[in-house]
């Protein structure tokens, strides 16, 4: 059987839950398919005040926010959310397919909203396959969805907001932190966040890397080595720092991989982390009817993937002839926002990315 | 220097100190926010008007130190945790330092806590003389030391944990 669906959203993190709510404002029906268990995607583990803007929710927690979206997800009549399933595929004559409790759904969506969100780097060095080596993201889960305290001694790899973010999340767990490492000249993320572990007594050494991991079935120490301005290895500054887990938290990139299958413009985007789709203003795909927001259109903050994901989900409402004057209003006041959270100078990077793609659109696909 | 390694240089807290007039008058708030993030909290959380980002959120705080009475308001909404209230006139000898905490366990009010400096390195034992939590869901809180008044601008946080009774 194949259901017919006016409005899919495939993943339910501050992307897809804002695209959810906004179509679903409008009058559309909208079903938005989950993998995890519940809604609410990387906010679920994002104890930490939010910035931006009152309408982004700022001085909120993510924590907070998640269950805020979830909560009106689930109490709007037009949504419909399908949890622990996994979209398959986007077909060439429109049907998606979903794994879910062992079985292979179709639908027929009108309208595909995209928002999968993101995947964490990895770093090549030896022995980083020892266990006690961890993508961030996931000693993050332990902690603040499973409650479970992750390490007794980390060493972070990466000074971006994740690993400031997430270093200060295990202090608070009550686990040491033996520095923060980052290969760049300076630190990536907000200051205000590298100033709270700075407080803390937690080093945060830029212009280092890890040289290679050590233990004996497992991660018992890690070889630290300061890099010169060609970012080489600088023979004789190695220190060997004890530590039962390395985090690394070395990026994000685009989690683009239903969007190639379906067949949309695809460029490589060094600004955006990954391979992104090629948007217009409605963040439609080049494939009519598909729609993306959130990381997997470019790696950025929660903040503009809420703004996105209610871009999205307006301009695909009012394709469909909902409410059409308000949601073309909605639509206009969302890339007002996303303008101003891009306009300062930790937006810049964003802007150049955006820029690429903007000269893509006018290109052919092949 | 901040940009490397997390720790603000004096040059940096200059350009957010208020005059040494104006501390003589009374408790005031200080933004060490040094980097132009899209971010307004602290501008909507003060009663007085005395904060604003402006033109854009892109911009740093400015704090208005006539309309400023440190109130406190601000030290729990800021998401980055780096605004803090200072008053030169808390007793003849000594000030009074407001900094934001989100660690348990918190001290309690008349407790000593070990106070740290900016890079973390230890300053000396304090007392807690006010302990506040942010209200609803902000539940930052709000630790309040007594400490010497030529410690005042360098006290900026507290050791977990470890707290002694006076």
């Amino acid at each position: 059987m194949i259901r017919e669906i006016e409005i899919f959203v495939i993943g339910g993190g501050p992307a897809g839950l804002s695209a959810a709510l906004a179509a679903a404002s409008t009058g559309a029906h909208v079903l938005l398919c989950e993998r995890d268990e519940e809604p609410g995607g990387q906010l679920v583990k994002q104890t930490h005040k939010f910035f931006g803007s009152e309408k982004q929710y700022a001085g909120e927690r993510g924590i907070f926010i998640a269950k805020k979206l979830a909560e009106e997800a689930y109490q709007q009549e037009n949504i419909e959310i399908l949890t622990e399933a996994t979209v398959l595929g986007i077909y060439e004559d429109g049907i998606v397919t979903v794994l879910k409790d062992g079985k292979h759904l179709k639908f027929h969506p009108r309208k595909i909203i995209v928002s999968t969100g993101a995947a964490e780097k990895f770093l090549a060095f030896p022995n980083n396959d020892l266990p006690g080596i961890y993508g961030a993201g996931a000693v993050q889960t332990l902690m603040n969805v499973s409650g479970i305290k992750p390490a007794e001694r980390v060493v972070m790899v990466g000074a971006g907001n994740i690993g400031l973010i997430v270093s200060y999340q295990l202090l608070q767990a009550g686990v040491e932190v033996a520095c923060v490492v980052e290969a760049a000249p300076r630190i990536g993320g907000y200051l205000v966040h590298a100033s709270k572990l700075a407080r803390a007594g937690v080093p945060i050494k830029t212009g280092w890397t890890v040289k290679e991991a050590y233990g004996n079935g497992k991660l018992e120490g890690v070889i630290l080595v300061q890099l010169d301005e060609n970012w080489a290895p600088i023979p004789g500054t190695e220190v060997d720092v004890p530590c039962d887990t390395l985090c690394l938290a070395v990026g994000l990139t685009p989690l683009s991989d239903l969007l190639f299958q379906a067949d949309c413009h695809m460029e490589y985007v060094r600004e955006l982390s990954g391979s992104v789709p090629v948007t217009d203003e409605n963040l439609m795909t080049s494939v009519e009817g598909i729609y993306a927001c959130g990381d997997v259109s470019g790696i950025e903050e929660a903040s503009s993937a809420m703004v996105e994901g209610r871009l999205a989900g307006f301009a695909a409402a009012a394709s469909l002839g909902y409410d059409v004057e308000r949601a073309s209003r909605e639509v206009a006041s969302a890339r007002a926002e996303l303008d101003e959270l891009r306009s300062g100078p930790m937006g810049a990077r964003i802007r150049a990315g955006l820029e690429k793609v903007n000269e893509k659109r006018g290109e052919a696909t092949c | 220097m901040l940009i490397q390694n997390g720790i603000p240089t004096a040059e940096d807290l200059m350009k957010v100190m208020p005059s040494e007039e104006r501390l003589r008058r009374g408790p005031a708030a200080i933004a060490e926010c040094f980097q132009c993030i899209p971010c307004n909290p602290c501008a909507k959380a003060c009663p007085f008007g005395a904060i604003t980002v402006e033109p854009d959120i892109n911009q740093t705080p400015v704090i208005d130190y006539d309309k400023c009475v440190g109130c406190r308001q601000c030290v729990a909404a800021c998401p980055g945790l780096a605004i803090f209230v200072v008053d030169l006139t808390y007793k003849e000898d000594m000030a009074s330092v407001t900094l934001p905490f989100e660690f348990l366990p918190v001290p309690e009010k008349g407790m000593l806590a070990m106070g740290l400096s900016r890079a973390g390195e230890e300053l000396g034992w304090f007392e807690v003389i006010q302990v506040k939590q942010g209200r609803g869901h902000n539940l930052t809180w709000m630790i309040t030391l007594a400490v010497p008044k030529d410690l005042a601008m360098d006290v900026r946080n507290i050791k977990v944990g470890g707290y002694r009774h006076a």
